[in-house]
């Protein structure tokens, strides 16, 4: 502050401005361009995009909070400029300002308008978790929301150091390291592992799930459109982590039709060899690995992959 | 103290620290295991001869783990070297052989026990075309695999009829795998390795070699 409380004000400049007033005045074109600019430009952009109604409900929730966010971080900035522009130190002004603490105004309208941002924020948080049915996160075995309109395609995720695997149940439980969906319609992956901790992360549908062993992770999604889809694990599982991504895509329900029936046809002598579809699988107590053991000549005894004469450090 | 040997001791603990920093990054980079480098033959094709072993010898793996391993023979000397990274050139057709000193260690998720990416979708067990391998049942049964995930490339290694547990084995009765297939034009790393968790004595059969590149993974480099 310039003035000096013992000083008498000359004639024209003992009324302060309305600073209040300014400030608001600056802010609102600036929040309001901010949030026009968001809405319609920066929006649509969002990741992770809407190949699908998770990912498209997650760029919605972080358009709405840049929305809300742009206005508040305009105004400290605003508020911030302001206050180096006309409350600057000058030259001669030795003296402090007046005390301004216990503004009950000021402290209401803070608090009501920090609290509404931040319940409402809650309230709709915890919608668009149910909404999209899980909004694309893992939900456990026994998932809450679940996704209306018959049946989802399932698709069993299994990953393993360092590569991913999707089984199809419905098409006679096929394993195959493509990750193909079919558009408008509802999927439920389970995803699990054979040996760590990963995490199944399909960016562009806005899925990600851990994979862990001996557990059933299921999400939801719903492809909206075509197109190609990136999964990448990311949980740090090992030597090659980074390098462990695959390549999918969304395709037209009749192409989807087409590929799941042929690549069924083709990978029957394997399936054949798999073990029956179950929602875990536990790689070490395989009851077959007995057989082989035998036939190896091996003392791996009772099925077990590797038998408790084995520590598990060494 | 003198300033002339305060000066002098700072200026010594910064070469000391400095040193050692490059010391140990130059150990880091220069420390691993050596490439072997692959030329096509007079007939354009590159032949890459492995082993795969139980373990391998002390002798083998100086100041290193005796692990199950891989070995690749240098096509210069004929010697085992022990090492999983290997250099070939780009578009050309590579011919593997692997000879398998070890003995069963199935698959754990039968994928695996699928061929894919070479020439013609097929591996040879000694000599005999395979395409789909049961590893629990048999006939045949796994030791290992050879997977190049960025080719889609996969091959279940056959399981040897006896086990070597020296490293690189020479004499001993063994099984023979072998596989061609293309390498891209597009020169890079392809990193490759082994799907059956065989890291005896660590958690799952996950850690040691199948973590350490120069025993069960490796990178494949494409030069141009």
């Amino acid at each position: 502050m310039t003035a000096a409380p013992t000083a008498v004000p000359a004639a024209g400049t003992g009324r302060e401005p309305n600073h209040g007033l300014r400030i608001v005045a600056i802010w609102l074109p600036i929040a309001l361009a901010a949030d026009l600019l968001i809405w319609f430009v920066w929006g649509p952009h969002l990741p992770p995009g809407d190949l699908s109604n998770s990912a498209a409900s997650q760029q919605s929730d972080l358009t709405v909070m840049a929305v809300l966010a742009a206005p508040v971080m305009a105004f400290v900035l605003v508020f911030a400029g302001y206050a180096l522009v006309v409350w600057r130190h000058r030259e001669g002004d030795d003296e402090d300002g007046p005390p301004i603490h216990g503004n009950t105004r000021v402290s209401v309208a803070w608090i009501a308008i920090t609290s509404a941002l931040v319940l409402s924020l809650a309230v709709f948080g915890t919608a668009e978790l149910v909404n999209p049915a899980g909004a694309g996160a893992g939900e456990g075995n026994t998932p809450i929301w679940k996704p209306g309109g018959g049946a989802p395609l399932q698709v069993q995720v299994i990953a393993q150091q360092w590569r991913f695997t999707y089984r199809y149940p419905q098409f006679g439980g096929f394993e195959s390291t493509t990750l193909m969906l079919p558009v408008g319609q509802n999927v439920q992956f389970n995803v699990t592992s054979l040996d760590v901790i990963h995490s199944f992360w399909a960016y562009q549908l806005g899925v990600k799930a851990d994979a862990n062993p001996d557990v059933d992770n299921v999400a939801y999604t719903r492809p909206l459109h075509t197109g190609a889809v990136t999964v990448r694990c990311a949980e740090l599982c090992g030597l090659w982590h980074a390098d462990m991504t695959t390549a999918g895509r969304v395709v037209t329900v009749a192409a989807f039709r087409g590929w799941a029936t042929a690549t069924r046809t083709q990978l029957a002598p394997l399936t054949k060899n798999l073990p029956p579809f179950t929602l875990t699988y536990d790689p070490n107590a395989v009851a077959q690995l007995g057989k082989a053991f035998q036939k190896a000549g091996l003392s791996g005894a009772g099925g077990q992959y590797y038998g408790p004469q084995y520590p598990v450090q060494p | 103290m003198s300033l002339a040997a305060r000066v002098a001791t700072l200026i010594v603990a910064v070469f000391a620290v400095a040193g050692g920093a490059i010391f140990a990054v130059a150990h880091y980079l220069l420390g691993g295991p050596p490439t072997v480098d692959f030329a096509a033959g007079p007939s354009g094709q590159v032949s890459v001869v492995m082993q795969t072993d139980a373990s391998s010898s002390p002798a083998a793996v100086p100041d290193h783990p005796t692990w199950v391993s891989y070995f690749i023979r240098a096509p210069a000397t004929g010697r085992w070297i022990h090492t999983t990274l290997f250099q070939v050139p780009a578009h050309t057709r590579v011919n593997v052989t692997i000879f398998g000193y070890d003995g069963s260690t199935p698959v754990r998720n039968q994928y695996w026990g699928q061929v894919t990416g070479t020439v013609g979708g097929v591996a040879h067990y000694g000599g005999k075309p395979v395409q789909t391998v049961n590893g629990w049942n048999g006939p045949y049964l796994v030791q290992h695999t050879f997977a190049i995930p960025g080719l889609n490339l996969n091959v279940p290694v056959e399981a040897g009829p006896a086990t070597c547990t020296a490293g690189p084995c020479t004499g001993n009765a063994h099984s023979t795998t072998t596989f061609s297939f293309e390498t891209p034009a597009q020169p890079g790393a392809y990193r490759w390795q082994c799907f059956v968790p065989c890291g005896l004595s660590y958690l799952d059969g996950n850690g040691g070699p199948m973590q350490t590149i120069g025993y069960m993974t490796g990178n494949m480099q494409v030069a141009s």
